[in-house]
Parts: C-alpha cells; sequence; structure tokens
C-alpha cells in the first residue's frame, strides 16, 4: 500500500508551512504554469518570513488586467500580505509595467529583500540542488554585478563564475495532469520551471486541472516521476 | 523634425537577418514584433526561454491561450513540429551556443558591444530575466533600440553608465535612423533611415561612427 498523496483542498495542502520557510513557487511569469491556488491558499494562512523563490516576482492582481483579461492572483498577494522576508529570482519586476507590483513597492519602502539572478543561472542552481551537485561554472554575468563575492575561474581560456545550488522546504507547482502516484505530465509553456523546483524540495505540493488513476498516463511522456511528489490536489480550471 | 522609423519597420529591418533554418530567440518587448515579419521564403525556428521552440505568430484576441506564451508574456499560435521542455532545459539550448540569433533590446551599447538592457534608474527592483545568458550564449547578438532616449540622449555610447548585462557581446545594432555593425572597437556605420544624413546621426550618437565603404539607404 503505498502513501495516499491526494489532498482533498488546497488549503489542507499547505497548512503545515510554517514561518521562515523556503519556498519555490513554479511558473514563468504570468499566469500559465503558476500554482495560483496553492498561492491563494498560503495568503490564507499565517506562515511569515517566507524566502520565496520563483522566476519573477509576480506584478499583483492589479496589474496582472494588463496580461490577461479578468485578471489572476500571483505571488504578488503574499508580499501584500507582508508574509515574505527574502526574494530570490531574475525578474523581482517587470520593466515594461509601472513600478506598483506589491514587491517592488515593499522593496522601496525597504521592507524586503531582493537576490536578483540570471534566468538561466536560476534553473540551473535549482536542478543543481535537485541532483546533488555543489554548484556549476557559468559565463553568464562575468564582467557585471553579478560576479561580485563569486569565485572566477578560466577553463579553457574562457572566464567562469561559481554559482551554487538552491533547494526548498517547499515546492509550489503547476502541472496538467497527475496519476494517483504523482508521475506529471505539464501542458505547453505551463511547464517552465515547475519540473526543475519539483525536484529541488524536501516537500513538494502540486495542483493539477486533472487528476487520473495510476496507469493511465503514458509512461513515454511523463515529465516529473512520482517519488518527487508528495500532495496533489486536483483543481479543475 | 525629420521622420524616424517606428518600431514595427525596425522589427522588419532586424527579421531580414534571419537566413532560412535559423533558431532564433526574441528578447522582451520591441524584438518580439519580429515574429510577424518573417521573409516568406524563409523557416526560422522561435526559441523562447520558458520552453519553447518553433512557435508562429502573436495570437490574435480570438485565439489566445495563456499556456502558449513567448517570454514576453505574449499569447503565441502553435506551429506544427513545434514542442516544450522546461526551463533548465532552454538554457542549456541558450548557454550551450544553439541558438543562431537573439535579438535584445537595449537602453544602451557601447562602442565595443557592451550591452546594458536591464536596470534603469528610479527601477531598482528589475531583473535582468534572461538577458545575461542569452547575451553570452548566442552565436549572434542584436540590439533594435530608439537610436536616443526621450529627451533626446544618445543610447549608442563610449561606455555603459547603466548597468551591464554583458560585455562585448553586441554585433548588430538597429535602430529607428541606422544599422551599425559592431567591428572590434569601433561602430560601422552600415544604413542610414531615408532622409538622413551621416553627420545628423553621428550628432545623435555618443560615440564615433565610421561611414561604411558601402554604405546605403535602408530598404524597407
Amino acid at each position: 500500500m503505498t502513501m495516499n498523496k491526494i489532498f482533498q483542498n488546497c488549503d489542507v495542502a499547505v497548512a503545515d508551512i510554517s514561518d521562515g520557510a523556503t519556498i519555490m513557487v513554479g511558473g514563468f511569469g504570468s499566469y500559465g504554469g503558476l500554482p495560483i491556488n496553492l498561492i491563494v491558499a498560503l495568503s490564507r494562512q499565517v506562515a511569515k518570513d517566507l524566502t520565496l523563490i520563483a522566476n519573477m516576482g509576480g506584478v499583483g492582481y492589479e496589474l496582472s488586467h494588463r496580461i490577461k483579461p479578468g485578471g489572476y492572483q500571483d505571488s504578488g498577494i503574499l508580499f501584500e500580505n507582508g508574509q515574505v522576508k527574502k526574494f530570490i529570482g531574475s525578474v523581482p519586476a517587470l520593466g515594461g509595467m509601472p513600478p506598483t507590483s506589491p514587491l517592488e513597492k515593499l522593496f522601496n519602502e525597504g521592507k524586503v529583500e531582493i537576490e536578483t539572478v540570471p534566468q538561466g543561472t536560476l534553473a540551473e542552481r535549482i536542478r543543481c540542488g535537485a541532483g546533488g551537485l555543489g554548484g556549476f561554472y557559468t559565463p553568464a554575468g562575468v564582467g557585471t554585478i553579478v560576479e561580485e563575492d563569486k569565485e572566477k575561474k578560466v577553463i579553457d581560456g574562457r572566464e567562469y563564475i561559481l554559482e551554487r545550488p538552491l533547494t526548498a522546504d517547499f515546492a509550489l507547482i503547476k502541472a496538467h495532469k497527475a496519476d494517483s502516484l504523482g508521475n506529471l505530465v505539464y501542458r505547453q509553456t505551463a511547464r517552465c520551471f515547475n519540473p526543475v523546483m519539483a525536484m529541488a524540495a524536501r516537500v513538494t505540493i502540486v495542483e493539477v486541472d486533472e487528476l487520473v488513476p495510476t496507469g493511465q498516463l503514458n509512461p513515454e511522456v511523463i515529465v516529473t516521476p512520482h517519488i518527487y511528489v508528495n500532495r496533489i490536489v486536483e483543481v479543475p480550471r | 523634425m525629420k521622420e524616424r522609423l517606428n518600431e514595427q519597420t525596425i522589427a522588419l529591418r532586424a527579421a531580414r537577418e534571419f537566413a532560412d533554418g535559423m533558431v532564433v530567440n526574441l528578447g522582451y518587448g520591441m524584438p518580439g514584433l519580429c515574429a510577424n515579419f518573417i521573409p516568406e521564403d524563409r523557416t526560422v525556428f522561435f526559441q523562447s526561454e520558458n520552453g519553447m521552440l518553433g512557435y508562429g505568430n502573436l495570437a490574435a484576441d480570438e485565439e489566445k491561450d495563456y499556456e502558449l506564451m513567448n517570454a514576453s508574456d505574449q499569447p503565441v499560435t502553435p506551429l506544427p513540429g513545434m514542442c516544450f521542455f522546461d526551463s533548465a532545459a532552454a538554457f542549456d539550448m541558450i548557454r550551450g551556443g544553439h541558438i543562431d540569433i537573439v535579438v535584445l533590446g537595449a537602453y544602451q551599447v557601447s562602442e565595443k558591444g557592451d550591452l546594458a538592457n536591464w536596470g534603469r534608474p528610479g527601477r531598482p527592483a528589475t531583473g535582468m530575466g534572461g538577458g545575461m545568458d542569452l547575451a553570452i550564449g548566442a552565436k549572434k547578438a542584436i540590439v533594435t533600440m530608439l537610436h536616443t532616449t526621450k529627451d533626446g540622449q544618445p543610447r549608442i555610447v563610449r561606455e555603459c553608465t547603466y548597468p551591464l548585462t554583458a560585455r562585448g557581446c553586441v554585433s548588430l545594432i538597429i535602430t529607428d535612423l541606422s544599422v551599425i555593425e559592431v567591428s572590434g572597437d569601433r561602430l560601422l556605420l552600415k544604413e542610414i533611415a531615408p532622409g538622413w544624413t551621416v553627420p545628423e546621426v553621428q550628432v545623435l550618437t555618443g560615440a564615433n561612427l565610421k561611414p561604411a565603404r558601402d554604405l546605403k539607404e535602408m530598404e524597407l
């Protein structure tokens, strides 16, 4: 008998996320790929002093209408609530948007810390964390502020900087379908950061459009193997 | 005031650089417009940092699917043969030299091809996104931008004063006034917008331009 990973709703699935936890939030930028219902559930509970690792800081509900008619919630709500002390990601705020996203406002008031990481470096740091590696050398960021305080190395005549792994206590993930075991498939560009984050957290929580019985997913197209997934919530969109 | 090219026309000119079969990544903002100007006789495979290769035009309102977006958060259309992968794999492609051309926007480009395209005064919370990885990883980096800032300051400069994306990475600059090649430590003026003269463009440029021997009017 395998452990039951299926949770009845998102609130129950995120209930034990507590103060000071490090959370990876899947997705890329806007709507597609964001675990919106898990984010909203986290915003309804009391955990604070969180460290958030995500590609983008979220535009917040108000600006989201510029991206998708009707708007949507994103990580912005967690900043609005004052639940986050530090953000790690490649696009804390979008330069093409007004400076009114919840994260940017909070940062300008000195109330949140930001670590800005080149996007490819972010993905690879998470993959290193997932795969038990101590880091990697990348040419991205050489000669820029990104190289400050980092070990540099010349390999075959090219300059690289050492980047370290990232892991998390929890990952909040969006997938298209899960089977009962926790195998995942994604839909189109909603895949993005979700598979690497699913592999890099102690507890990975996924919201899916559809939950199917084990054996119903074609083993050839499964992207995330079930051992990386701890909790599944079905939220039809 | 003389007429300058609009953003659509700059994108059209940039898209002429795409050869048949190339893999091309389009940066945030104006570069995204290039997807709509592929010369008819060519197939170009657009790659996107969120994990997509081989997408089509920007989607019209009635066909928008918000799980089929480019890296600028714009819905696009599917094409036969397109494929999806995760962000880590997308950046293996990018850093690993598998992208033929990246088209990036910029705040400043220096005469040595240094690029500044992510941070500007008053907006300390904006980030570089995938720009640093793309600038060092693509075989060729093209910048499309307006020649000057809103208040008339040159964006092509001797040294960048804005935070750098990468050093010496830009090889071609396409603006509303000109096409400029970065060759070694000098800027070669290759093409000039209709109705403009070399001295007029030079005055709006913060570094020395060397007119190419085959300097011509931009063909649009």
